[in-house]
């Protein structure tokens, strides 16, 4: 498993009247950790979903590793090397832990038997080895959240797409998946593209961030330059003091 | 891995156990069953079977069918007619009924799956192509239009190759059909594409996302669970030796076929065989009890109470419950 770069091109979506993401355009170099950033309703969530294509874009393209991919299926996608989660999770709530990540191994091991092993190993990586005859229902969020993770990884993604798998999660919590994610990307060499309003763990794993605000990239840079950045400033100070209001 | 440790691995040796006993019981029954406890057991093992094919589209895939009438009905018409009009026998008969049948479930599956219709508009499509049949045979005239298509019955007669004979032929079919589906499930059921299905039964957004390509999946479900259910409409045909558009498309008879899984347990492999039991052995006590007190309708108000109490009791099936009285629970998955 290594990691596979990931370019977005001019991307753009309406949904009805709204532009949800206009002129969209960034790129992961294979094996780094880059992260999106963003207020609520920003478009992040609808970028991610046009590269795993569970919609095609209205304009601009998606490339992995220089292969067009938008506008492909979502399980091809993920045959392309691409697993992604959930922000609202989707465990499969009638399967076990096991199980549910087994559906995700069987995608590149046909055996149950050796889909089950793989799985197992997952599992026991991402701390939920324990829990792993429960039903999938049964867990708490920060575990839906690890799960959607441990999902996602046994398809054997060359590209990890993160959506907001810290949220919810306490502190310690988010330094262990923190430190997880950091070993497997040094350890496989896997992309990673995340999601995430906990800054904490941005600046901890990202090289990279790009900040959407309505549908549009207003900047990017090192996670010490965006902190300075005066765009980024006022959309997330205008935010506070919507929030204060 | 060796089929027989798909088949049995898992298994406690209590459970094997049982169910090797079971099996003997089913295999001598003719033996020392009267008629009338013997066409009790056709009747069940034929819910058993139905059921089974049924189960594969709800219980495993999560698309709810509730028009299975149309594949058992279409694959009874077939069969009865090609041996009618030109004595060619049910087991040639047998797989021209299944290729209609599986057509049907694909035209059905098609439109109902490219159009991503879920939950009850699926179920609506299912039912306008069963109704749609019925229509249509009313007015064809090769399959005996309204009036019926009626094989002949030789009395003591045994053929096993026109299944032509009495019940304990009939019997024999049915039970070999039932474990054929039973054991058939199993192995789907411990595959790739069986675990498929539970994942788009629980989220298909879900499963797409990790590469499951959920459209293929969902017609292959309907293909098996059409031809199963076509094979049960040719033994029926042959059982009764007579067919009516209004009754082997009807409504209620799509209705019968889902009732012995959901009272069993969805998506279980012995939750199609429990129900039959307990339905049919409701429906002949209820026959029994109403018949001396002489109301008419008594006997379905009986058996839709009944239908409710266990609904409500065990909202999961009889089987789970049962299962774990008898000691011999799957393990988690
Ligand atoms: N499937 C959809 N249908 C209609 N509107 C949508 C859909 N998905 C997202 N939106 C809208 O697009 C905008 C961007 O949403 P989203 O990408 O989820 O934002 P973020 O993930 O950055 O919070 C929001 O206004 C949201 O309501
Ligand atoms: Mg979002």
């Amino acid at each position: 498993m290594s990691g596979a770069r990931l370019e977005i091109e001019a991307l753009g979506k309406r949904f009805r009247g709204l532009r949800a993401v206009h002129d969209v355009s960034f790129a992961v170099p294979a094996g780094a950790i880059h992260a999106l950033i963003g207020p609520n309703g920003a478009g992040k969530t609808t970028i991610f979903n046009m590269i795993a294509g569970v919609f095609p874009p209205d304009a601009g393209a998606v490339r992995l590793d220089g292969r067009p991919i938008s506008g492909l299926r979502p399980d091809l996608v993920c045959a392309a090397g691409v697993g992604r989660t959930f922000q609202i999770v989707k465990p499969f709530k009638g399967l076990s832990v096991l199980e549910n990540v087994t559906v995700g191994a069987l995608h590149r091991h046909a055996d149950l038997e050796t889909a089950r092993e793989r799985a197992g190993a997952i599992l026991d990586a991402l701390e939920l080895g324990d829990r792993r005859h429960q039903l999938a229902e049964a867990l708490t969020l920060p575990d839906r959240k690890r799960l959607e993770v441990a999902r996602a990884l046994a398809t054997e993604p060359t590209l990890l797409l993160l959506d907001e798998v810290m949220a919810g999660l306490r502190p310690t919590e988010v330094d262990r998946m923190v430190t997880f994610l950091r070993d497997l990307n040094a350890r496989t060499g896997i992309t990673v593209l995340l999601i995430e309003h906990v800054m904490r763990a941005v600046m901890a794993l990202a090289a990279h961030v790009v900040v959407v605000s309505s549908g549009e990239k207003i900047a990017e840079g090192t996670p010490a330059e965006i902190a300075r950045h005066q765009a980024v400033l006022d959309v997330y100070l205008g935010d506070a003091a919507g929030d204060a209001a | 891995m060796s089929i027989v440790r798909l088949l049995i691995g898992g298994a406690t040796p209590r459970a094997l156990a049982l169910l090797a006993a079971l099996l003997a019981f089913l295999v001598a029954a003719p033996a020392f069953l009267g008629p009338y406890a013997l066409s009790v057991a056709i009747l069940i093992l034929y819910f058993a079977f139905v059921g089974q094919a049924w189960n594969i589209m709800m219980g495993f895939a999560g698309q709810l069918s509730l028009g299975h009438a149309l594949y058992a009905g279409l694959g009874g018409y077939i069969a009865a007619g090609l041996f009618f009009h030109y004595g060619i026998g049910p087991w040639v008969g047998a797989f021209v009924a299944v290729a209609v049948a599986v057509l049907a479930g694909c035209i059905v599956g098609y439109l109902g799956f490219r159009f991503s219709l879920a939950g009850v508009y699926f179920a609506l499509l299912t039912i306008a192509f069963s109704e749609f049949t019925r229509i249509a045979f009313d007015h064809w005239t090769w399959a005996g239009g309204s009036g019926g298509l009626f094989l002949k019955v030789q009395g003591g007669v045994t053929d096993i190759l026109n299944l032509r004979g009495g019940a304990t032929l009939f019997y024999y079919a049915i039970l070999i059909l039932a474990v054929g589906a039973f054991v058939l499930c199993r192995l789907l059921l411990e595959s790739r594409l069986g675990r498929y299905w539970l994942a788009i039964r629980e989220d298909a957004e879900a499963a797409q996302a990790v590469g499951v390509p959920v459209f293929r999946c969902k017609m292959i479900a309907i293909a098996i669970s059409a031809a199963l259910t076509a094979l049960a409409g040719v033994w029926n045909a042959f059982y009764y030796n007579n067919l009516f558009p209004e009754t082997a498309f009807a409504m209620g008879r799509s209705i019968e076929i889902t009732l012995a899984p959901i009272i069993g347990g969805l998506g279980t492999l012995f939750g199609p065989i429990v129900g039959a039991v307990v339905l049919t052995g409701m429906g002949e006590l209820f026959t029994d009890l109403t018949e001396h007190l002489k109301i008419s309708g008594l006997k379905q108000i009986f058996y839709g109470l009944a239908l409710l109490v266990i609904v409500i009791w065990r909202p999961a099936g009889v089987w789970p419950w049962l299962a774990k009285r008898l000691g011999v629970e799957e393990r988690g998955r």
